[in-house]
């Protein structure tokens, strides 16, 4: 019987102690940006938890850490004296928590981004969006690393090596549609080396080697730029909108932080 | 009662999960070829990580081990389960490929005279992956490990590399990106046992962490291999060659397919992935572990065909 007791108490103790952890991670999930990152890459600048801006979808579990699909929707059109400047991705855990800062202009028609994301653990991911009276605005979401044997890095770096620099446009259909927002997509092939390995075994340095700059134009226009990290997936690749007047031409110029650069340009018509 | 076995249960895994070496189960499923099977869950606090497919060939001189187990714990365990097996030494641990399941054991190994032997990408992608992979096996399944208990191959396979054990000679196969970018085969010739580990999926899902049309192309040459019996990474101990590929070829297919025809409708990875071979889920076990992560890799890999 007293055996019993004993175990039952030392059960207790665990369960007391799991919930503890679980308690104290929820606690802390915020932590980080709280205490370092919102400083970091705001400053001062006040930063209002809302969803009246933009909307922030993220799936729960990372299924495949190297390619987690993230998107932010704006929640009313682009206008000449009413529009989002930029949207800022933090992934708080990761080494690197800036993942990309997105920037629009009217002409963007719609300050939507889609991404594909790397992460390293159990982390909040924050868009921060700022509009162009200089308010910034927040959304978050939490996202659970998965199980098994995958990690943040590209499946096959020698195929994304192979062909970098090569890029694509695709647009939902074969024609634009004239003076309202179309959504296009653009491919990027790049192995985005992180440069974080264990160097003892390779016993060789492997640089950081990822895509830093995104610009995108329409007939010379901007639509879409970009600063970007090691947070984002080998073969980066972006969603968004523009909205053409006329035929003319999608021009994508990308840079390397090792100073390469790569551009292509797509002809569409209406 | 129940609740006081479950309670003992995670007090010994918790705290002599390496200090006790557990009994081997192993099968010898063609003359000096030794399977341990494993389990189809996901790594974590119980099972340690230990679930793949381990085992080792006896040959006069020497003895190789395949895959050394999924924590240091398991590699001792295979160890022993060796030494009370046979008396001839271990000279080679050859690493199919760098997942956590089959490599985490090799510290148990490693003494003057043991050989690892990996495929010439392992060592670069041991080297990419050890900064996380020891971070998940602290969070998944508790387990310590050192920046020493990742050891990389000090011989490394180009193409084909011959292993003479003594009375038994070992064909081992790097592989073009499938499973993994550094997928290793290993063949017996004496038995015509093709260890296929990870290149081969029965029962569990199918895991892909390289490329899927590669998969596809080397499944194509390994079927032509006239091989009596082949050993998956995760499944039973030994099957029927070629016979034991159809499975995991048939859900590669689909999934090649399927991702195909909603790149060509210019739909996202997001919808491929709510959508894509849902059909599939009651053929495979971790079916809802590893299928989105499959779709989200193969899509990124064929989008880039055109
Ligand atoms: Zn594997």
């Amino acid at each position: 019987m007293k055996t019993k007791i004993y175990i039952k108490s030392f059960c207790f103790l665990l369960a007391g102690l799991m919930l503890a952890n679980m308690a104290l991670a929820a606690g802390e999930e915020d932590a980080a940006w709280n205490n370092v990152l919102k400083q970091k890459y705001f400053g001062d600048r006040s930063i209002d938890e809302s969803t009246a801006s933009i909307e922030l979808t993220a799936p729960y579990r990372a299924e495949d850490p190297a390619l987690v699909p993230i998107s932010v929707t704006a929640k009313k059109p682009q206008s000449p004296t009413d529009y989002i400047k930029t949207i800022t991705l933090i992934i708080d855990n990761n080494p690197v928590p800036f993942a990309a800062a997105f920037h629009f202009t009217p002409e963007s028609g719609k300050a939507d981004i889609a991404t594909r994301l790397r992460f390293n653990a159990y982390t909040n991911i924050r868009a921060i969006a700022e509009t162009n009276d200089g308010k910034l605005s927040m959304v978050k979401a939490f996202v659970k690393a998965s199980g098994g044997c995958s990690a943040p890095i590209g499946a096959d770096l020698e195929a994304a090596m192979a062909r970098m620099g090569k890029m694509k446009f695709k647009l939902e259909g074969d024609k634009v549609s004239l003076n309202q927002p179309n959504q296009t997509q653009l491919l990027v092939s790049h192995p985005s080396i992180s440069g974080m390995q264990m160097d003892q075994i390779s016993r060789q340095i492997k640089p950081a080697h990822f895509v830093n700059q995104v610009k995108v134009s329409f007939n010379g226009k901007p639509i879409m730029s970009a600063e970007t990290d090691i947070a984002l997936s080998t073969d980066p690749n972006f969603r968004f909108y523009f909205v053409p007047d006329k035929a003319g031409e999608l021009k994508a110029e990308v840079k390397d932080n090792q100073g390469k650069e790569f551009s292509y340009t797509q002809t569409v018509s209406p | 009662m129940f609740k006081r076995l479950i309670c003992f249960a995670v007090f010994f895994s918790a705290f002599t999960a390496f200090a006790m070496a557990e009994e081997l189960n192993l099968k010898e499923v063609a003359t000096g070829v030794f399977v341990h099977q494993g389990i189809h869950a996901l790594p974590d606090r119980q099972n340690h990580g230990e679930i793949a497919n381990i085992g080792f060939i006896v040959g006069d001189r020497c003895v190789a081990v395949i895959d050394s187990g999924g924590s240091p714990a398991q590699g001792l365990a295979l160890k022993s389960a060796i030494k009370a097996t046979t008396k001839t030494p271990i000279c080679h641990v050859i690493n199919t490929h760098v997942h956590p399941d089959h490599v985490y054991g090799n510290i148990a190994f490693k003494e003057p005279g043991v050989s690892f032997i990996g495929h010439r990408k392992l060592t670069q992608s041991l080297a990419a992956r050890a900064p996380y992979y020891l971070e998940k096996a602290g969070r998944d399944m508790g387990m310590t490990l050192k920046n020493e208990d990742f050891i990389a191959p000090d011989k490394s396979v180009d193409s084909i590399m011959e292993l003479d054990l003594g009375g038994r000679k070992l064909i081992l196969t790097a592989h073009g990106p499938a499973h993994t970018d550094n997928d290793l085969s290993v063949y017996d010739d004496k038995t015509q046992t093709l260890w296929l580990a990870d290149l081969l999926f029965m029962g569990h899902v199918p895991v892909i962490d390289g490329s899927l049309t590669g998969w596809l192309k080397e499944l194509e040459k390994l079927k032509k291999i006239e091989a009596r019996l082949a050993i998956p990474g995760h499944g039973p101990v030994a099957s029927e060659w070629p016979k034991a590929a159809e499975a995991e070829t048939r859900y590669l297919e689909m999934l090649r397919n399927e991702i195909r025809q909603y790149i060509k409708q210019g739909k996202t990875m997001e919808q491929a992935m709510a959508q894509v071979g849902q059909s599939a889920r009651g053929e495979w076990q971790l079916f809802d572990d590893f299928h989105k992560r499959n779709i989200a890799t193969a899509f990124a890999e064929l989008e880039w065909e055109d």
